[in-house]
């Protein structure tokens, strides 16, 4: 049976290619031998933790290049640096009302919680775009800017029509599936940790299937690592389908279809 | 055609601090032999905290004896900073009939440097054994706070290789630590050898044989501990030939213990080798 694979969690770094459009083409060529049809992708060729609205735009332009080679493979989420609101709202605007982007991808610059996302995140769900904000629970501690599952809750119970996501599932996902357990509004991201036999079932469990979202973190991680986590999980296939396409499927059917995508 | 496999990195018993699905030895064992694995060299989980190695040892090997429906062979746990560690491994050995042994320097509490790790290596190049060297278990940044165990600083290693002559060995969950000039010049050091169960990265598997050659690696799943799905996928990720499937999923490991059993130990010359007693599956 062929089942549908859309891979939430894609970049442009730490894959050969010296254009845009190439590290695109070799994701697709992994991607493809694994059958996932369709990879979002965010942030440029050189990544920046705390990026200046001049190197947000930079980077967005690469992803805006690379979508143009690949339309029907790929969807790009806009990267926004929240201590430059006004500058991310232009861009937002610039992408995603304006252009082929389907999603806000927010990093480590500033953390979940502060008020400096409130209008980010506002505009977003006006536009009806998905909103991916990276966790990370950290043993040995995180990055000044990086955010916690338990910050993103807290956004998420401002901004309850948001559609967010929890990158990583907050890396310590046994504690980031708790963190985010009561706000619907949040989904969880698989990608980017270590296979560890056991994530996707609790996820599935604490949270229901319709929650939880494959993505892989490649080039960075292995594409076949991290569909492990769904392929390997003691799931039934209908719980499953969910998991690699149905449900991002479901979150981007209204900004793909105001965009007059077909999926 | 459904391949043959042996699996170079698997754990018998429970996780200290999270139970996976398959920790049980039954449904691990059932489930390596559905993805055609029909060997699987096997540490235990309590070798990491137990202090009692000997005891952790003998279970290993009855656990690897009983199981009949593929091949387990047992590596038990030597820790060169206990008191009388030459007797735990007289026992792997000897009374238990290991082909090799497994090294956890980050949870037994030695660095690469200790002079009890040069002369363990150096006993076990001269039993013919293969030595499993674990330099990380698990992400630390995903560590229990109260349970932190960095990984094994590696930076001994290539100079450490090369001083033991005849030594053999297979360095697991290492692939998440070494990579690039640091991981050639290691496997270069000596005959030393990786699994692939964190090796990570879009076609990581493509790259790692153009570093260190696909004679060098062995598939390993790390299961339970990780969905074995990974390991295999990695295999169809990167798109390997027929000849280097094979090498990677059977013939490599095939080798590195025929290659020992070829050589005469000065211990025990009769020594049986459990993949010629245990039965078929």
């Amino acid at each position: 049976m062929v089942v549908e694979i859309w891979d939430l969690h894609c970049h442009l770094s730490g894959v050969p290619g010296d254009t845009p459009e190439a590290r695109l083409g070799e994701l697709v060529k992994y991607a493809d031998r694994l059958g996932i049809n369709r990879l979002c992708v965010y942030m440029g060729m050189t990544w920046s933790y705390d990026p200046s609205p001049a190197e947000f735009r930079k980077q967005n332009d690469e992803v805006l290049r690379a979508l143009k080679r690949w339309p029907d493979r790929a969807f790009g989420f806009v990267y926004l640096n929240p201590k430059h609101v006004k500058e991310s709202l232009a861009e937002l605007d610039r992408c995603v009302r304006d252009g082929p982007m389907v999603g806000v991808k927010l990093w480590v610059a500033h953390k979940a919680n502060n008020p400096e996302l409130d209008p980010i995140v506002d505009r977003a769900t006006e536009l009806k775009a998905v909103i991916f904000q990276h966790t990370w629970i950290k043993t040995t501690g995180n990055l000044p800017g990086e955010s916690t599952p338990m910050e993103l809750a807290e956004l998420a119970g401002r901004h309850p029509s948001a559609q967010l996501i929890c990158g990583h599932t907050g890396g310590d996902w046994e504690q980031g599936i708790r963190a985010v357990r009561s706000r619907p509004n949040i989904a969880v991201d698989l990608a980017g940790g270590d296979p560890v036999a056991g994530i996707t079932e609790m996820a599935v469990r604490e949270l229901g299937a319709e929650r939880v979202l494959y993505g892989s973190d490649a080039a960075g991680r292995s594409f076949a690592s991290q569909l492990a986590k769904v392929r390997g999980a003691n799931l039934p296939d209908p719980a499953k389908r969910l998991i690699l396409a149905e449900n991002l499927k479901r979150m981007l059917r209204p900004i793909l279809q105001a965009k007059g995508v077909k999926v | 055609m459904t391949p043959r496999i042996i699996d170079a990195n698997i754990n018998l018993g429970r996780w200290p601090t999270r139970r996976f699905p398959l920790d049980d030895p039954t449904r691990l064992t059932q489930a390596l032999r559905q993805q055609g694995v029909v060997e699987a060299w096997a540490g235990a989980f309590d070798a990491l905290l137990h202090r009692d190695l000997g005891s952790v040892n003998a279970r290993l090997a009855r656990e690897c004896q009983a199981e009949r429906t593929i091949r387990l062979v047992p590596f038990g746990s030597v820790n060169p900073a206990q008191p009388d560690w030459k007797e735990d491994l007289r026992r792997c050995v000897e009374d238990h009939r290991m082909p090799g042994i497994r090294l956890y320097p980050n949870y037994h509490g030695y660095t690469l440097e200790h002079p009890g790790l040069v002369e363990l290596l150096d006993l076990a190049a001269q039993r013919n054994l293969v030595v499993g060297l674990c330099l990380m278990m698990e992400d630390e940044r995903m560590m229990l706070p109260r349970l932190r165990v960095p990984p094994v600083n590696a930076k001994p290693l290539a100079s450490l290789v090369s001083r033991i002559k005849g030594l053999r060995l297979l360095l697991l969950n290492s692939l998440s630590l070494l990579n690039g000039p640091t991981l050639q010049k290691v496997v270069q050091a000596g005959e030393v050898s990786v699994d692939l169960s964190m090796r990570e990265g879009a076609g990581g598997l493509s790259s790692l044989i153009s570093l260190v050659s696909r004679e060098r690696i062995l598939f390993g799943s790390y299961a339970p501990s990780l969905y074995m799905e990974s390991a295999l996928l990695k295999i169809q990720e990167s798109d390997l030939d027929a000849p280097t499937r094979l090498a990677i999923l059977e013939q490599n490991a095939q080798r590195l213990l025929s290659a020992r059993t070829e050589r005469p130990t000065s211990i025990d010359t009769q020594a049986t080798h459990p993949r010629e007693r245990t039965a078929s599956p």
